[in-house]
């Protein structure tokens, strides 16, 4: 499906040169004009959405007035950490690690979330191992979600998680990506800096973020970049191959666990074409050419698409006033 | 229609009506109107009225039932209600 040097299908080629110098000039002008911050503090997971928004800050603004921040909690994955120094040094930024876990037990996000996993594994305890997987939509079905367990002996068990157990289980997650964005928020306002949000166009279109956690911030860079063009890009700009080579993870559970696993049900690759083809009118039997399925397939995967923007419209939504009020100045 | 189907209908509409259009008004919900069509329902919604049968009803969904031929109207509800308690 891939034929040239950033390995990116050709619907989705860009001029990358071109693309960079576009983005690093926005990135000044909003930066300038429209926020009225000295430089960017960027929150680093090591994944590829991040990087490449790291070197668009110091593209746009140079090593000396960009920041970056590591998270890390206790479900981290080592790799992640070891990425995100890799990048900072490769980049040559000043950053900082702030380890979250302590401030996570304190708000309760692991009881929480451990105790509404009990409801279904009554034996689960602190050296299991979890992960939620999506199910249902790209086979024509309502979305829903299952629970997968480890125990210590690497036995593994899934279940369909109720309601209740699921909806308590995301919001205690959910509390490690809106505590990382406090402190995101708290060395911007100590270095009068703006916050960047790193969700690609796919993440973005699709609501895959977190309301007032990763999906706030004061400038998104990539969101109308498919997450493989996020990829050729990070190749353009001579990332670590580590970075460019890694699978997307959401890094939030035990289990190591990819995107499309927990929330978008194919590989990046698919849905970026997918979305491609949705957002240019494309039919359900083109794309069931392209990505050899059936049309069925096709169509239950542009459904799946328009389902997601639906449910997750209200992610987009600044607060809603009863009456517009004018703030003239 | 029987009783136990007019009021398994009411109680359908009572929870729709209730907790998405917040309102009494009966004119809001016509029984072929597709939840996720007409947005009343979006697909979390359709995993709380899941929810709602399971509680209320004691009718379980399993994964394969959860399709909107299934779930997506009073009236689709109201025909997979029947087929489960048959």
């Amino acid at each position: 499906m891939t034929t040239n040097a950033y390995d990116i299908d050709p619907v989705l080629t860009l001029d990358f040169e071109h693309e960079v110098e576009k983005i690093a000039q926005r990135m000044r002008q909003i930066l300038s004009q429209d926020l009225h911050r000295r430089g960017f503090i960027i929150a680093m997971s090591g994944g590829i959405d991040s990087s490449v928004c790291a070197a668009l800050a110091v593209k746009a603004l140079g090593v000396k007035k960009v920041f970056g921040l590591l998270m890390p909690e206790k479900d981290s994955s080592s790799t992640s950490g070891d990425l995100g120094k890799l990048l900072a040094k490769h980049l040559d930024i000043e950053y900082t690690v702030d380890n979250i876990a302590s401030t996570l037990d304190s708000i309760g996000c692991y009881r929480w979330r451990d105790d509404a996993i009990r409801q279904v594994f009554p034996e689960y305890n602190e050296q299991w191992k979890n992960k939620i997987v999506i199910a249902g939509g790209v086979d024509g079905r309502i979305n829903h979600y299952n629970i997968v367990v480890e125990n210590p002996q690497g036995e593994r068990f899934e279940k369909m998680l109720p309601l209740k157990a699921y909806l308590t289980i995301v919001a205690a997650t959910n509390h490690k990506q809106r505590i990382r964005k406090t402190l995101e928020y708290f060395h911007a306002d100590r270095l009068n800096y703006a916050v960047i949000g790193t969700p690609n166009r796919l993440e973005y279109d699709q609501g895959f973020f977190v309301k007032n956690g990763d999906g706030s911030a004061d400038i998104k860079p990539i969101s109308h970049l498919y997450k493989s063009q996020v990829y050729a890009m990070a190749r353009y700009l001579g990332l670590p191959d580590a970075i460019c080579n890694s699978t997307p993870t959401t890094d939030t559970y035990s289990l190591e666990q990819g995107q499309d696993e927990f929330y978008f049900s194919l590989p990046y690759q698919k849905m970026d074409i997918a979305l491609w083809y949705l957002n240019h009118k494309k039919t359900s039997s083109e794309l069931a050419n392209k990505l050899a399925i059936s049309e069925q397939q096709a169509n239950f995967l542009f459904n799946d698409i328009l389902s997601k923007r639906r449910t997750t419209d209200y992610l987009h939504k600044k607060p809603v006033m009863i009456e517009d009020v004018v703030l003239d100045f | 229609m029987n009783d136990v189907v007019v009021n398994t209908q009411e109680l359908l509409r009572r929870f729709i009506l209730e907790n998405y259009l917040f309102t009494d008004d009966q004119g809001q919900l016509n029984n072929t109107d597709s939840f996720l069509d007409t947005g009343i329902l979006d697909s979390m919604g359709i995993l709380e009225l899941i929810y709602f049968l399971e509680e209320e009803l004691s009718i379980k969904t399993e994964s394969a039932e959860m399709v909107p031929g299934n779930l997506d109207s009073i009236d689709n509800l109201l025909a997979f209600i029947d087929r489960k308690s048959a």
